[in-house]
């Protein structure tokens, strides 16, 4: 695991002095960082870097989970995608599911935070127990066209947190709490975003049969060689029935390789580095971090005007944003037949990245987040 | 380095850090975004004509403000796009002034293309009202005559030149950037301070400007 020193020659020294000052405002207060996993997912990947990014540099921050069974993460699950705003039927036996696992996390946890930061809906309900101290409630989901009993359901809960965080400004709704925008964050030193040798990306085409003797792009296209790649989360029980459905769709094609990566971030970040463009067309997004892991590596992209991305991607300046399947591959074969147009595109996207979506910009986030909770006003002399 | 003259008070450099608040205020047609514009707390305003320069400090020069890039990118409306767009933002020294100045630009051009009213933003794409959140602080530099003002401001955040240059002038109505008040009240030299202030820090990028000081200052050293 980095630690801050080493981010130094990446982000500067000023950077640091500045996340140490803030720390020192910190100090004494114990941070609660609460969530439902600490493997799979991208709110688990984040906590893992930055609780001990946190600690070394002074904030008494720490990390519990949540339990749940089977029948409560499939709850949470259609929690989830009614979040999205797909139509999904949640029953009132859903809801007592949650509300009953809710209260034995209530019974059985320790909330000894002077901040308790709660990540997601899945232990949104444990903000019942909050007495004087303070609640941030951190909402990952794109949450801009919620189904209205779902968000309902939640709000009943989300009022009474100090603040809520969500991740891009369409996510925000009229609460009568103080809302924040923190966008997520890459590790530029963690293993899926780290530089890698020649060596090892060549190793990881030739493990899984990928030949380099086409443009490798990672997402559908008839003319090239395609990779998709992904991994599963314990909190997602649908990941499983999504694999076996690409996997079929997409078994006549010698030119589509479709990989179940088991955490294997090396690998992850060989394929990023072994693609000429890397695309990213999801029809809904939270955030959609991959952009900006793979803007760090200089990729240029094309990507979908949705969710969080283009908060990562200026339109013709980091990268091509598009709204349908003929954009996306028109502007795939823009970038495939102007290499140069396409290098200056990914150069920016690195730059853009690196002010905006580095975890350094983040733990700074977070630390004015806490400290805010003690402040009301616009500007704040510390 | 020639020896400088030692200053009456010396130069604390402080650092700006900010926080983006959603408000959760949405504008979907410009008659909206004229009423929000003219109701949002001004660090709203401020905010929208200032996000663009620190988050995408290494692309422009001269950034436009949020309002001229939505009514452009957005409604289509090109040519209140470019008078927004317009809109100098170093002639005001005051949120208040610059937000009626970007209002009137708005209701203007209502009243003169009424049928700019019923124009709609696809869903998705409404404007979003955000403020800007500053945590000020200072930083362990301190200087205390010309050689080391120059050589801090190689080696501090643009976060403190942003605060020094931008913030104090505007957001806390300095009047003036805090590097020529300093110049001028603790050095008491009048051409240095004048050099700076009359600089447009809208048209560089924050290194850019970065540069640009430590050059004037450093031809001052020398001459």
């Amino acid at each position: 695991m980095a630690k801050i020193e080493e981010y130094i020659p990446i982000v500067g020294q000023p950077i640091i002095d500045d996340l140490r000052l803030l720390a020192e405002k910190l100090s004494g207060k114990v941070v609660q960082n609460i969530n439902s996993t600490s493997v799979g997912g991208g709110v688990a990947e984040i906590l893992n870097r930055m609780v001990p990014l946190l600690k070394e540099l002074g904030v008494d921050a720490r990390w519990d989970l949540i339990k749940g069974g089977e029948q409560f993460f499939e709850v949470t699950k259609k929690f989830h995608n009614a979040l999205h705003g797909v139509n999904i039927e949640v029953s009132k036996e859903d809801f007592d599911v949650f509300l009953e696992t809710s209260r034995t996390n209530m019974d059985e946890m320790n909330l000894y935070g002077d901040i308790v930061f709660v990540h997601d809906p899945q232990p949104v309900a444990l903000v019942d127990k909050k007495q004087d101290k303070k609640w941030v409630w951190r909402c990952h989901v794109d949450v801009s066209e919620p189904s209205e009993e779902v968000w309902q359901f939640l709000r009943g809960f989300i009022d009474k947190y100090d603040s809520a965080v969500f991740s891009a400004p369409a996510f925000s709704q009229k609460l009568p709490i103080r809302q924040f925008l923190i966008s997520p964050s890459i590790d530029p030193l963690s293993d899926k975003n780290k530089e890698l040798p020649q060596e090892t990306i060549d190793a990881v085409l030739r493990k899984y049969g990928i030949p380099s003797d086409k443009p490798i792009v990672t997402q559908i296209s008839r003319f090239f060689r395609l990779i998709l790649a992904g991994g599963g989360a314990t909190d997602d029980p649908e990941s499983a029935e999504v694999l076996f459905e690409v996997r079929e769709a997409a078994k006549d094609d010698p030119d589509i390789h479709v990989l179940l990566l088991a955490q294997n971030d090396i690998e992850i970040n060989a394929l990023q580095r072994a693609s000429t463009v890397i695309m990213q067309k999801s029809i809904r997004e939270g955030f959609g971090l991959t952009v900006s892991e793979a803007l760090w590596k200089s990729k240029p992209m094309v990507a979908s005007n949705v969710g969080g991305i283009p908060l990562q991607i200026a339109h013709k300046y980091s990268g091509l944003l598009c709204n349908s399947i003929e954009g996306a591959s028109f502007a795939l074969k823009q970038l495939l037949n102007s290499p140069d147009y396409a290098r200056r595109l990914g150069e920016n996207g690195r730059e853009h990245v690196k002010n905006n979506f580095l975890i350094t910009r983040h733990l700074k986030e977070y630390m004015l987040l806490f400290l805010s909770l003690y402040h009301a006003e616009d500007v704040v002399y510390l | 380095m020639p020896e400088q003259q030692k200053a009456k008070e010396p130069f604390v450099f402080y650092t700006r850090m900010h926080l983006t608040e959603l408000t959760g205020l949405r504008a979907s047609t410009l008659s909206q975004l004229l009423q929000l514009v003219k109701e949002v707390n001004g660090s709203c305003i401020y905010h929208h004509t200032h996000r663009f320069l620190q988050q995408h400090q290494h692309l422009s020069p001269e950034p436009p403000n949020d309002f001229a890039y939505w009514v452009t990118e957005v409604l289509g409306e090109d040519e209140l796009g470019e008078k927004l767009a317009s809109i100098d933002v170093i002639q005001f020294n005051t949120i208040r002034s610059l937000r009626e100045k970007i209002a009137e630009a708005i209701e203007s051009y209502l009243a003169e293309n009424p049928m700019a009213k019923v124009r709609f933003s696809k869903e998705n794409e409404e404007f979003h009202f955000m403020k800007s959140i500053s945590f000020v602080m200072p930083t362990k530099y301190v200087a205390h005559d010309l050689n080391d003002f120059v050589e801090i401001l190689g080696k501090i955040t643009i976060d403190s030149i942003y605060y020094h240059i931008f913030e104090s002038r505007l957001r806390l109505e300095k009047n003036a950037n805090d590097f020529s008040n300093w110049f001028l009240t603790s050095l008491g030299d009048d051409r240095l301070a004048a050099e700076i202030s009359k600089l447009d820090p809208y048209t560089f990028t924050l290194e850019g400007l970065r540069n640009r000081v430590i050059r004037i200052v450093k031809i001052r050293i020398d001459s």
